[in-house]
């Protein structure tokens, strides 16, 4: 394989990672956005976060598991609930990373 | 100064345990990419010069599967698209800084140094005048984490065995539920966040990450029509 080819690739992924980043900061100072999508904006955190582990915490190569033998779903579960009834951002993740390593060494999953 | 570098301190803090459940992957990446026979030197420019996780491992598998350039470059483009997204919600942060500095913070903008810092400006604990350091804080010290682990795993020649079962992820799990439970506080923010949910795991089989696109554009319009509603109630209660 010629070097141009991996050095494109830096180049071309560097472009789209970089630009996707930058497009909305490079005009920031005026830009102007419709004011529903400006609030509504504020539910990205929420949305983007979860949908990103959610499918880690209850399913597994064969689908869902929601299983007490499951690791991940038992140390989500258990993390949501501290966080909800604690708010309590440190706490939530030692509970839950606790509970994730103990059940794993439990059930050998 | 020391200001400056106490809100440094602070974001790279709260970055944390996404540091320790990312090393895993700057490990697997190394070594995948050595495994691959692709030089050192293009792994550290991928991680130093791209520094996009998820693509990073994507490129790799379209390299061993001799793709053209035009795919790989259009399949970064598509896995990282959910970052114009962290983008769209930042901007309000960061609309008063120098373009310079927003060129850095955007180079910077990955899901773990948003998923820090993002939330600490609804929390109050940081303010417009101090929460790009805290930003800043943040990415270096994920950026640091990211081509040490590149630089480590590659020259560990070989995959490293059953790193990726060790579980170490789910730090980063347990991180992203400590940052969204404190948001459940009324029916817009539970809407979203059960449509995101569901979505993502119906969706969790599409390609490219786009399944967690769909998933989280349709957990926002979730979200603004279940606001609208509760603001119509109130208007007439």
């Amino acid at each position: 394989m010629p070097n141009t080819y991996f050095t494109l690739i830096i180049i071309g992924m560097f472009v789209v990672t970089f630009g996707i980043r930058f497009v909305l900061f490079a005009s920031a100072h005026k830009a102007v956005m419709p004011k529903w999508l400006e609030s509504g904006l504020k539910y990205v955190p929420v949305s983007v976060l979860t949908a990103i582990i959610a499918p880690m915490s209850v399913t597994d190569d064969s689908g869902l598991n929601l299983a007490i033998s499951n690791p991940w779903f038992v140390g989500a579960l258990t993390a949501f609930l501290v966080g909800l009834i604690f708010k309590h951002q440190l706490l939530t993740i030692c509970v839950g990373v606790a509970t994730f390593f103990i059940t794993k060494l439990l059930t050998g999953n | 100064m020391n200001r400056v570098l106490e809100n440094g301190r602070r974001g790279a803090l709260a970055s944390l345990p996404m540091i320790i459940g990312g090393a895993p992957f700057g490990l697997l990446f190394g070594s995948l990419a050595s495994a691959n026979d692709l030089s050192i030197g293009f792994a550290i420019a991928m991680s130093s010069i791209v520094f996009a996780g998820s693509a990073q491992f994507v490129a790799i598998g379209l390299i061993a599967a001799d793709a053209p350039l035009w795919i790989i470059v259009t399949t970064t483009f598509v896995v990282n698209l959910r970052h114009i997204l962290y983008a769209a919600d930042f901007v309000r942060f960061v609309k008063h800084l120098p373009l310079p500095l927003r060129t850095i913070m955007a180079f910077g903008l990955t899901d773990e140094t948003y998923a820090a810092v993002r939330p600490m400006y609804d929390r109050g604990v940081v303010s417009l005048s101090n929460g790009h350091q805290v930003y800043l804080g943040s990415f270096l010290a994920f950026y640091t984490m990211w081509n040490i682990t590149t630089i480590i795993g590659a020259l560990a020649g070989e995959y490293i065995p059953g790193i990726s079962e060790w579980g170490l992820e789910f730090a980063m799990v347990a991180t992203f539920i400590g940052i969204v439970t404190p948001y459940l506080k009324s029916t817009p923010y539970w809407g979203a966040f059960a449509v995101a949910l569901m979505a993502s795991v119906v969706f969790r089989d599409l390609p490219n990450n786009t399944g967690l696109i769909a998933a989280t554009v349709l957990a926002v319009i979730t979200g603004i029509i279940l606001e609208r509603h509760t603001r119509t109630e109130h208007a007439y209660a």
